[in-house]
């Protein structure tokens, strides 16, 4: 499947600068494992060493926060957008 | 009519109201709980009187004590919710506030009597909450109540919106509300999990996320401890984020059935009608979403009258939710 990454401004830097990235993978797992194999950098900053997401990263599939959908086995269809964002305060609060 | 001894006496039961003309579904009723009917003008109100309370009962605050001051880092609602019952109780409170708020939130707080300490606008939320930490450390005689992680705040919730909720609203399958330091979805969330286990409760991000840039790196993130305490990640049955642009669309809309929300109150409308995307044809559903101030503190972002393309320009600077 090939899906259409955002990557929040904390991240462009050990991704080259980029904001959004044309990825491949069936599953959200396998699109960040992907991407930390082609931007070494990045590692640690997406999937924990068990390979589950790093606590202050937030993935969302269509606006759709992932780890409501099943985490890093969430399924990615064809041309599915997906947002990385960090995890930050926020809110009317 | 009825007669009050105290404005903290007219803090909660607010009123809901059927926007279902708003739904997508004909088989899905919507409901919106109005929190801008607090004296203060949101559900923070619950929130402060909560936190206070507690304060108070645990001897951190003394009532009549003079020279009694508190420090709260906050984009808005809650300081003046505070600002507000301090202001009865006769304390004294700085809040730690992003200097990218609307200016209407800037004076209301100044109305209440408030302090008002700038954190960097660029950090957004993330750095008034370390900025008041930082200053709390350095005056231990400062009371820091510390929503994002004061049990009170979903206390709140817990004995007043949920039970509210479910007596108005018997029926109520599914309930949406926003995600800030997460006490709402907390409280009334376990409220009505524990009374009807199948009820959907859904969660609401604003795009903060996109428009902080203050993070050095991903371990500068924040997760508010309260929805690590109430172990939010199995409370929650979604969270679903809604971007600006849609925000401000569905604020517009809500004036469709006489509503005038604050733009985060958009949000959690598209995040309802999201929702009623997701009943079958088939099933009934009612989903109870919360409203959490009006709009008259965000007048001047010109959200209902200027052109949605400079509105959503000016949210990526500017702290709208």
């Amino acid at each position: 499947m090939s899906a259409v990454l955002r990557v929040p401004t904390v991240l462009r830097p050990a991704l080259g600068g980029v904001s959004v990235i044309a990825v491949e993978g069936s599953t959200v797992g396998e699109v960040l494992l992907k991407l930390t194999a082609t931007y070494p950098a990045i590692k640690g900053q997406l999937l924990n060493d068990d390979g589950t997401l790093h606590r202050f990263l937030n993935v969302y599939v269509n606006d759709d926060d992932v780890r409501y959908l099943g985490g890093v086995e969430a399924s990615i269809a064809n041309d599915d957008e997906i947002t990385l964002l960090p995890a930050v305060a926020g809110g009317v609060w | 009519m009825a007669r009050f001894g105290s404005v903290l006496d007219l803090i909660g039961n607010t009123p809901v109201v059927d926007v279902s003309q708003l739904s997508p579904k004909a088989n899905v009723t919507i409901l919106a709980k109005l929190e801008g009917r607090n004296p203060a003008g949101s559900v923070k109100d619950r929130v402060a009187r909560s936190m206070i309370d507690a304060a108070e009962r645990d001897g951190l605050l003394i009532p009549s004590k003079p020279d009694q001051i508190l420090i709260e880092p906050s984009s808005g609602n809650t300081g003046i919710a505070l600002a507000m019952v301090c202001r009865l109780r006769g304390y004294h409170l700085k809040v730690v506030l992003p200097t990218n708020v609307s200016p209407e939130r800037k004076q209301l707080l100044l109305a209440y009597g408030a302090e008002i300490i700038d954190s960097p606008g660029s950090e957004g939320s993330n750095g008034a909450v370390r900025l008041a930490q930082f200053l709390s450390e350095d005056n231990p005689e400062w009371v820091f109540l510390y929503q994002y992680a004061n049990p009170a705040n979903p206390l709140a919730h817990y004995q007043t919106t949920g039970p509210e909720i479910l007596a108005d609203v018997p029926e109520i399958t599914h309930f949406v509300a926003g995600l800030g330091t997460s006490g709402t979805l907390m409280g009334v969330g376990r409220y009505l999990k524990e009374r009807r286990p199948g009820i959907q409760i859904w969660a609401i991000e604003p795009p903060s996320g996109e428009i902080v840039d203050g993070l050095r790196n991903l371990d500068d993130g924040y997760i508010p401890p309260i929805f690590t305490d109430n172990h939010g990640e199995e409370l929650l049955d979604r969270k679903v984020i809604v971007r600006a642009r849609e925000s401000i669309e569905w604020t517009r809309r809500l004036t469709e059935v006489g509503l005038f929300s604050g733009l985060s109150s958009g949000a959690i409308m598209a995040g309802a009608v999201k929702c009623a995307l997701t009943i079958d044809d088939d099933e009934s559903a009612t989903i109870v979403a919360v409203v959490a101030d009006d709009g008259w503190k965000y007048l001047s972002t010109g959200a209902w009258s200027d052109d949605i393309d400079d509105v959503v320009e000016r949210a990526r600077t500017i702290i709208y939710f």
